[in-house]
């Protein structure tokens, strides 16, 4: 009974992933995914041996209040530290429930204290690395993206020498707590595996946070799953697996718009201090600056504009006051499309979400490849708070670091429109010549400020 | 016994490698626009874990583990509710907008 309830349940959640291939099929799905969880609690709390009913309650009740008020009160421009942050409490809830299980191994049906059996501990032990390893990668993120601690990629010599060391010593950990079951030889696992998460994150800069983002989300999938190998339960084995899959997945999809490997952004370093010639090739050249009279008439007068947002339009929060704009234009009888770079935000559709927020009905935004070959068509591409995504030298420049990187063609449009903050470089450091063509004009400034100034003149 | 348990292995590996290759086929098909609930959804079912927690958590009286097991339950919860109602709140954003495109301001 308990089997099949589980599988009821492991179905469900796969539904729940399922109804995400569509925007109308998704809502359905989430509700699946709710139910499918509250059988597993349920089901769960049926068995003989739970008994503390209240304590359980209660616990439940109190996470629940904190997850809630977090999850209706978070600003949806900070949804990447959030994710971050539920990430790493994943990791430790694993870490605990190895812990209990190493503790009280009857409870889990697992042999003894002192004599658990061999397969028990070796996949105990492998959800606990991972577990903690996701808790403090996941903090660290969170650190990052929140701006507590700096984005930048911190490097040092023989770093991954040292990771490698630590990992080796890790396994060395677990034969011998294999073979003598010792609680301090547990808990050094535990912290030298948290210690080896904050290793691995530190190298690793702002702009490459969607891949680590997606590493974690898996992260939290594979501990789950050692935690299922544990208990010997195919529900946590399931579900471990999709989310394992899922964020490895998101992972791949994320390095490939940078054309990076996964394994050149794990290693880390991109996005620090660059050699500079390229900027300095550029210092005498000239940048056409305009202001927000100048990019209303520009609009005004064109059929199309393809609206190309980025990380600098979250930080602004931009959206609304864009939206706004685009409304205004549209009333006029321009089309008006966004297009989303993959890799643009701090997570995986990031803008998507904000621009949701914003009310854009999402058949007006658009995919890379949905979207690339009707630039050249296109009167006015016009670049929110994005850098990089768009810079050609990424097809041309072969000494670039991003080099190779798919971009959105906005140099293809007639005219291209600028909203930045200054002349600084993106995260890549990479100056973009796009910046100093005679169809380009520079809109310097706060992105929210210029929309609203954009719109008053629109409507002027 | 040790045959036994090496068979309750091979039946785990077997749930999870197919679990894998149904995860891979389910995730691809996922609109990238919905990427942010995915990972929303994602993070909310991975603390299914809460199911170990309890266990934990059931025996009566007070030990270390149970202690363990409760502060397992507390931590899968907030992911729980954060996660599904977070994925709720991205999720109905994405609704068809219709008549009422302006229904606030």
């Amino acid at each position: 009974m308990v089997a099949i309830l589980y599988l009821i349940s492991a179905l469900l959640f796969i539904f729940a992933l399922r109804g995400l291939s569509h925007p109308e099929s998704s809502r359905m799905g989430n509700i699946f995914g709710v139910i499918g969880m509250i059988i597993a609690v349920f089901t769960t709390l049926m068995f003989k041996s739970v008994l503390s009913y209240y304590e359980i309650g209660a616990a439940i009740l109190i996470g629940g209040a904190i997850g809630s008020f977090i999850a209706l009160r978070i600003e949806m421009t900070a949804l990447p530290q959030l994710v971050a942050a539920f990430h790493s409490l994943v990791g430790l809830a694993a870490v605990f429930v190895a812990a209990a299980a190493f503790y009280d191994p009857v409870a889990f049906n697992i042999g003894k204290v002192g004599s658990i059996k061999s397969a028990s501990l070796i996949e105990m032990s492998i959800g606990t690395f991972i577990g903690a390893i996701t808790f403090s990668g996941s903090v660290l993120a969170f650190g990052k993206l929140q701006g507590t601690i700096s984005g930048k990629p911190i490097v040092f010599k023989f770093q991954h020498l040292i990771n490698a060391l630590i990992f080796l010593l890790i396994i060395l950990l677990i034969v011998l707590f294999v073979i003598n079951q010792s609680p301090t030889i547990f808990w050094t696992i535990v912290i030298i595996s948290i210690l080896l998460g904050f290793l691995v994150v530190i190298p690793i800069g702002g702009a490459d946070m969607p891949v680590v983002v997606s590493m974690l989300n898996s992260y939290s999938g594979w501990a789950a799953c050692g935690i299922g190998f544990t208990l010997s339960n195919n529900l946590l084995i399931i579900t471990g697996a999709l989310v394992g899959a899922s964020g490895a997945i998101l992972s791949y999809i994320m390095s490939k718009g940078m054309n990076r490997s996964i394994i050149n952004v794990v290693l880390g370093g991109f996005g620090g201090e660059q050699d500079t010639s390229a900027s300095k090739d550029n210092s005498d050249k000239i940048v056409k600056q305009g202001n927000a009279e100048d990019a209303a008439y520009i609009m005004k007068n064109a059929d199309s504009v393809i609206i190309v947002p980025g990380y600098g339009m979250a930080v602004a929060q931009a959206q609304h006051a864009l939206r706004e704009m685009g409304d205004i234009l549209k009333k006029e009888g321009i089309e008006v499309r966004y297009a989303i770079h993959p890799v643009a935000g701090r997570m995986p559709g990031h803008m998507n979400v904000l621009l949701a927020e914003a009310n854009v009905p999402y058949e007006e935004v658009l995919e890379l490849d949905e979207i690339n070959h009707d630039f050249p068509m296109t009167e006015v591409s016009f670049v929110i708070g994005a850098n990089d995504v768009t810079n050609p030298a990424a097809k041309t420049d072969e000494s670039s670091p991003i080099f190779g990187m798919p971009i959105l063609d906005v140099e293809k449009s007639q005219s291209v429109l600028f909203v930045k903050r200054s002349m600084a470089t993106g995260y890549s450091g990479v100056d973009n010549e796009l910046f100093y063509r005679d169809n380009t004009t520079m809109l310097f400034g706060d992105a929210k400020k210029m929309c609203e100034d954009i719109v008053k003149s629109l409507s002027a | 016994m040790e045959a036994h348990s090496s068979e309750v292995f091979v039946i785990g590996l077997t749930v999870f490698f197919l679990a894998c290759i149904i995860g891979y086929y389910v995730v691809w098909s996922v609109t990238p626009a919905l990427h942010s609930p995915l990972m929303g959804v994602t993070n909310a079912i991975s603390s299914v874990i809460i199911v170990g927690a309890i266990l934990a958590a059931g025996p009566q009286g007070f030990d270390i583990s149970k202690i363990f097991g409760l502060i397992g339950v507390v931590l899968a919860s907030v992911n729980i509710f954060g996660g599904f109602l977070v994925t709720y709140r991205m999720l109905s954003m994405f609704k068809k907008k219709t008549k009422k495109t302006k229904e606030k301001e």
